[in-house]
């Protein structure tokens, strides 16, 4: 991506990459069930792209369509700047995806089924095959059971196996639906940790999930579906805005607190006598002038937390609706 | 560039582009790929161990009976025990109706709706293997499966006949004798008589393995085909429409062990199943590139 910058005669900085993903109008009907309704999603380059939403809202099916794996009733994709289905052929090979799951074959080993769909991609040469597929499956954590049949593996295990197919050859963006699926605390970290590396990597990630908690921790951007309907999307403060940051002060001396933050332009500190803590929305004061401020007048803290209210909530207000209701 | 949209100009990153092509031999290997997971199911194996058994049991069975009256039993048992050769012809009459449609229409419907069952399908359409290519990939998996099926039955066949009784200079169903040189040339012309006319059954197999992502039904209604067509084809009042069934020349390689052969009816056979193959291969190709994957 920086090589292109360099050797391209500056473009303006808006035009400088295609988004990773764009769709225009997107909708896809079963029936009479409408699972996606004209959406238009925007997936920037470089960024991690929380998708969201309860089961059932036509997370799945979007990024079937994303992938050319069922036709848009109507609507276009462009995958990493090609016009799909035409541009599969050069885009797909550039997307690790992981679709609703794992899938593999139970009765061969987990290297073998990374031979195997190794040896179907036409653009991957066979002399890097092994160091490719040692590396993709070191990187999951996988090597120790790379003989056990894929049936013999527990749901973390292929869930890896999955991630480790996906990362089979350098990508530009990778594809993750529900990646932590059935994965233990542990596993759930280790994906998250995974997720953070290969963004770090400047590969662009579409995360799928119904765990808001969980994307919170990855995401730059969100976009976040119900019923089949993109409410919203963007970075994450853009989504969630970022004036809904509460702040919220442990100490001694709680209204001395208070009177400082309201100098600061903090309207309506609550304090709490019984817990010694005193919370507040940050309105449009900087998060960052809190801490400052307060030290600067002498006031004793014992903790300070500044949070943006957490996805589920924002979901439930933006909805009406629990968010593991099938929409 | 494909065209992209109006919106967001026809980029992509140029070194990206560079890794996107194509390896030499990238159809060799989805090919070779293809047919060593034909032969790594063990299930596959162990039909095709259970068909070896066929000429095997025929052959001890022929040994140890004691003989009987001509005529009795499929075509050419009776000449079992005069030459081993014969031994491939009455395996094949023995195993045509059933055991081979079988094993075929297991492999065949498997093809396509055991990808599809598995979820492995969505992996490999999102390499991206080309639907159109994965498709062609898998009827070369089944043909070569087939293939292999009957071949088994004749080296089987030549192996077992030779050691029990034999291998002689051929009597033919015209009454000449040729040499067993020549008799094994016109066995092995039978064996790719047998696999040729297969093919329109393969075809109606993938066919239904395109419509379902239940492997089971997809078999099941693969190997029930063929038994509702050899059923239909002992229905005389059915006439010449019997000519039609994808079935009915199946045992015909008879013809090959005649002094002349008559190519052009079993060329005109072989045609038949050339319309079969065209006719449900358009079908399959046509079902898979549209289909929405849903599994």
């Amino acid at each position: 991506m920086t090589a292109t910058a360099a050797t391209r005669a500056v473009p303006p900085a808006t035009d400088q990459t295609a988004p990773a993903i764009q769709t225009y109008g997107l909708t896809k009907r079963f029936g009479r069930h409408l699972a996606v309704n004209d959406i238009d999603l925007m997936v920037p380059t470089g960024s991690v792209f929380g998708f969201l939403g309860p089961n059932g809202s036509g997370k799945t099916t979007t990024i079937r369509m994303l992938l050319g794996l069922i036709t848009p009733n109507a609507g276009q994709v462009d995958l990493l700047g090609l016009r799909m289905p035409r541009g599969a052929p050069r885009a797909l090979p550039r997307v690790g995806s992981l679709v609703e799951g794992p899938a593999f074959h139970p009765y061969l080993s987990g290297l073998d089924n990374l031979r195997r769909l190794d040896a179907c991609d036409a653009t991957t040469a066979p002399a890097s095959r092994a160091r490719r597929i040692t590396a993709a499956l070191d990187r999951v954590g996988l090597r120790a059971a790379e003989n056990k049949r894929y049936r013999q593996y527990s749901l973390g295990m292929k869930q890896r196996l999955g991630i480790a197919a996906a990362l089979l050859q350098p990508r530009e963006l990778l594809v993750l639906d529900e990646p932590t699926n059935g994965l233990d605390p542990q596993g759930t970290r280790e994906v998250r940790t995974l997720i953070r590396e290969v963004a770090a990597d400047g590969m662009t990630v579409l995360i799928s999930s119904h765990l808001l908690a969980e994307i919170e921790q990855v995401a730059t951007h969100v976009g976040i579906m119900s019923a089949g309907t993109l409410l919203r999307q963007g970075s994450l403060d853009t989504v969630l805005g970022s004036d809904g940051l509460a702040v919220t002060v442990r100490t001694t001396h709680p209204a001395a607190a208070a009177a400082t933050l309201a100098r600061l332009g903090v309207s309506a500190p609550v304090i709490d006598a019984l817990t010694g803590t005193l919370t507040a929305q940050l309105g449009r004061v900087p998060a960052d002038s809190v801490a400052p401020a307060l030290v600067a007048a002498g006031i004793p803290i014992t903790g300070l937390t500044v949070a943006r209210p957490a996805l589920e909530d924002f979901f439930m207000g933006l909805t009406g609706e629990g968010f593991d209701v099938a929409g | 560039m494909s065209p992209a949209s109006p919106t967001i100009a026809a980029r992509t990153l140029p070194s990206a582009n560079q890794r996107v092509e194509r390896q030499p031999g990238a159809l060799r290997r989805l090919l070779v790929s293809e047919i060593v997971m034909v032969f790594r199911r063990r299930r596959n194996l162990a039909l095709l161990g259970l068909l070896a058994a066929a000429p095997l049991a025929i052959g001890i069975a022929v040994k140890v009976a004691t003989p009987h009256g001509a005529g009795d039993g499929p075509q050419f048992l009776g000449q079992v025990s005069g030459n081993g050769l014969f031994l491939v012809f009455t395996a094949l009459t023995i195993t045509l109706p059933l055991l081979l449609p079988l094993l075929v229409g297991v492999v065949a419907g498997d093809a396509v709706a055991g990808e599809a069952g598995s979820g492995t399908l969505r992996y490999l359409l999102t390499i991206p293997v080309p639907r159109t290519r994965l498709l062609g990939a898998k009827a070369v998996g089944i043909f070569v499966y087939a293939s292999v099926a009957v071949l088994t039955v004749g080296v089987v066949g030549v192996i077992v006949g030779g050691a029990l009784f034999g291998l002689h200079p051929m009597t033919l169903l015209s009454g000449d004798t040729i040499s067993l040189g020549s008799g094994l040339l016109r066995t092995l012309e039978v064996v790719v008589y047998v696999i040729a006319t297969l093919t329109g059954y393969l075809a109606i197999g993938l066919f239904i393995s395109t419509l379902t992502e239940v492997p089971v039904a997809a078999m099941a209604a693969t190997v029930g085909v063929a038994i509702v067509a050899a059923v239909l084809d002992q229905v005389p009042q059915l006439g010449s429409l019997r000519n039609a069934l994808f079935t009915h020349h199946w045992l015909g390689f008879g013809e090959i062990l005649r002094l002349n052969i008559a190519w052009s009816t079993l060329l005109s056979w072989l045609g038949l199943q050339l319309a079969y193959v065209v006719l449900f291969g358009t079908a399959a190709w046509a079902r898979f590139t549209t289909s929405d994957i849903t599994s």
